[in-house]
């Protein structure tokens, strides 16, 4: 891992890195390479297309979210990767012109069937997202509202039992304690991640999705999430997205490299830092193209 | 700065330092001259403001104070009750007009010709005979004695004692003889003449005589058609926002009802009068000049308002918020209900005072309906006859007695006080919203 590391330094692979080629000189593999099933699948994908209009965004995608454990896509801006953890939970629904196929089931049900109800699916699969987005109401209520509306709680005191350990968990609740009637808006922007991760927490979803929840952090804070998410993993399958390849080598198991739509490589995280077997992979960790 | 010229000239560079500064002269200037037609532009709006504000204040703020007149009233048994049973009735029937002229008489006893003594008649306001009537009715121990009672004056004693009346003018030219000139002049000097807050204008429905007529009809009226607006274009134009703006699917249909709404929004608001008239009034037989037809059609004309700022409102929700109560799990209308709407609120209601305001200065749709018709007892719900505010004053600027000149800008300046009471609230309620981040 540590050799990973140093295989991206942050500053070639973020800013200062001159592309040698155009993505589209590259020549895409036919199918994915590498296992693409976990042991013990919490969710598993299979040929997952996805249109906008007429935009073939995803092309044939499979992969396994196992229990406990961290899967992480990267790959350059654009590749769909976004797009494939939106269809996850089905957050891809609020836009009208985009259309899924495939089949993505979630414990064995099919996410996208009639009897799939889309709420349930939510609270079963949470999401964290790019931008720390807290209601506009206070650290409290922030919470404690996924609880509410799904009504986990049967009273006060366990609605407050759940807000305080969600807090706990998301290692805020040190910090917040004494104003959690404050509104959460006025949190410091790690604080405000970790407090959107108390809140996806607080429903006690099946799996959580991650889109890039550390690209508006400072390195300090980015720590704390990261260290967060290696905590979270005993509990629940995650699947994060993120533009760090230090990131995923640090936090996740398995790695998943997408590349304009296509899922290139998928592997146990090591593997892809260290011995890429794909041309593809190995010219985006070491910085070749974004 | 030569010194950091020859050292970037030593440099070899181009002095982009030099060629900048050069630019920023330029650039500061263009910035100069911006803010300059800006601030020209808001002078010339407060000008502007300040000269409308002064020519109403100046002319209406004389008809917020009325005359009154002390007379030595002799309620004379004789004239009221001649039978001494104090029965209500007859109270209620006896000539006080009689009353009123023998006072008169009294005081001035010079005046004894049939003109002259209408003459004198003419100081005192046409209505003053039933406040009599109602001071002796409510007291009937009064019969028999002598008292001094303040009573309104005319409309053109009213102008005259407040210098409105140029009395160098020849006799004939002025409504006011020099004969009853001379009369309020002993008046005054014998301390009988006395200007007071003019409760009249708020307590009276109209009326032909100036100093008798008062805004009452015109203020209930405004408040019940404001109300019916309200209570109606409030609930509809915010569902139809919501509902166009989250729920329902973008489509042709969708782009087709934006378009028409846009569109409503432009259309004179006559149309709006000839629409309610025509179907409100003869297709649904709704009463006529009644506030409710009026709220109706006002409703009509600011739903397009009303949706086109809710729906700003709820764009300028971020999405993010949206996002974030869907991942929780939160449904459709829980995300809206929960989450969406109490941001959007602040603009949605200052959207809806718009309207209102707009809505409280419109004339023309209500002339449609019947709203123009004189109308002196206050209305007491929304379906019986009553003017609003804008059109009393149409009325009363279209009326010849010159205490009406005074009335119209009292009654704009109340108009105007209502509209910056609307805006305050409005402003008042998105400050108590927002603080709810």
């Amino acid at each position: 891992m540590s050799e990973a590391t140093t295989l991206t330094d942050p500053i070639i692979s973020a800013h200062s890195r001159v592309p040698e080629m155009s993505i589209a000189d590259v020549e895409l593999p036919k199918e994915t390479v590498g296992d693409i099933t976990a042991d013990h699948p919490t969710m598993t994908t299979r040929n997952v297309d996805v249109f906008y209009a007429d935009k073939h965004a995803i092309i044939d995608v499979s992969l396994d979210i196992g229990r406990n454990e961290v899967v992480a896509m990267i790959g350059p801006s654009g590749c769909g990767k976004s797009t494939f953890l939106r269809c996850l939970n089905r957050m891809n629904d609020t836009i009208d012109i985009c259309r899924v196929t495939g089949d993505i089931k979630l414990e064995g049900d099919d996410i996208y069937s009639k009897d799939m109800d889309v709420v349930l699916l939510r609270a079963r699969v949470g999401m964290v997202f790019q931008k720390p987005n807290p209601f506009p109401k206070s650290i409290f209520e922030n919470v404690a509202y996924g609880p509410r509306i799904h009504g986990l709680a049967r009273d006060k005191t366990e609605l407050e039992e759940i807000v305080h350990q969600s807090l706990e968990r998301a290692g805020l609740l040190n910090e917040v304690k004494d104003r959690l009637d404050q509104p959460g808006t006025g949190l410091s922007g790690g604080q405000q991640q970790r407090l959107c991760i108390a809140r996806t927490i607080a429903v006690n979803p099946d799996v959580i999705l991650m889109d890039e929840p550390c690209s508006a952090l400072d390195p300090i804070a980015t720590a704390r999430i990261e260290d967060l998410i290696d905590e979270l993993k005993q509990n629940y399958s995650i699947a994060i997205v993120t533009h760090s390849m230090q990131q995923a080598a640090r936090v996740s198991q398995r790695t998943a490299y997408f590349h304009l739509g296509h899922l290139v490589e998928v592997g146990a995280t090591d593997q892809i830092f260290t011995n890429p077997r794909t041309k593809l992979t190995e010219d985006y960790i070491t910085g070749r193209f974004g | 700065m030569s010194n950091s010229e020859k050292v970037t000239a030593a440099a070899g560079r181009p002095a982009i330092a030099d060629k900048v500064r050069e630019s920023l002269g330029k650039r500061y200037r263009a910035e100069q001259r911006f803010q300059l037609y800006g601030i020209i532009a808001i002078t010339m709006a407060i000008l502007f403001l300040g000269f409308l504000f002064a020519s109403i204040i100046s002319r209406g703020i004389s008809a917020f104070q009325a005359t009154y007149v002390n007379l030595e009233i002799n309620f004379d048994e004789s004239v009221i009750d001649p039978d001494g049973g104090r029965d209500p009735e007859v109270l209620h029937k006896a000539s006080y007009r009689g009353v009123l002229r023998q006072s008169l008489q009294d005081l001035f006893p010079e005046a004894s010709g049939r003109s002259e003594r209408r003459a004198l008649l003419a100081l005192i306001s046409n209505g003053a005979e039933f406040q009599l009537r109602d001071l002796v009715v409510e007291n009937p121990e009064l019969i028999g004695t002598r008292q001094n009672v303040w009573l309104l004056a005319a409309a053109e004693v009213d102008s005259v004692v407040k210098g409105q009346v140029d009395l160098d003018l020849d006799e004939s030219q002025r409504r006011m003889s020099d004969q009853q000139v001379g009369w309020i002049n002993q008046l005054q000097n014998d301390d009988r003449v006395e200007r007071r807050f003019n409760t009249t204008l708020f307590t009276n429905g109209d009326s032909r005589d100036p100093e008798q007529a008062g805004l009452r009809v015109a203020l209930l009226g405004s408040f019940y058609t404001l109300l019916v607006t309200l209570a109606l274009s409030f609930p509809i134009g915010v569902a139809a926002a919501v509902y166009l703006e989250e729920f329902a699917p973008k489509n042709k249909w969708t782009d087709l009802i934006e378009v028409n709404i846009n569109n409503l929004a432009a259309v004179p608001s006559i149309v709006f009068g000839l629409l309610g008239l025509a179907v409100f009034i003869n297709l649904f037989g709704m009463p006529r000049s009644a506030p409710l037809v009026g709220g109706l059609v006002l409703t009509l004309m600011t739903l397009p308002t009303i949706i086109i700022a809710s729906r700003a409102a709820l764009k300028s929700v971020p999405p993010s918020i949206r996002e974030a109560a869907l991942g929780v799990g939160a449904s459709q209308t829980q995300t809206v209900t929960h989450h969406v709407l109490p941001l959007a609120m602040p603009g949605m209601l200052t959207g809806t005072i718009i309207g209102m305001a707009q809505a409280l200065g419109e004339t023309a749709p209500l002339l449609m309906i019947g709203m123009i018709a004189f109308i002196v007892d206050p209305p007491s719900g929304v379906t019986d006859p009553a003017t609003v505010l804008p059109v009393q004053i149409y009325l009363w600027a279209d009326s010849p007695e010159r205490g009406f000149v005074a009335k119209t800008s009292a009654a704009i300046m109340v108009l105007l006080g209502f509209l910056i009471l609307m805006n305050a609230i409005a402003v008042l309620l998105r400050k108590r919203f927002e603080r709810r981040w």
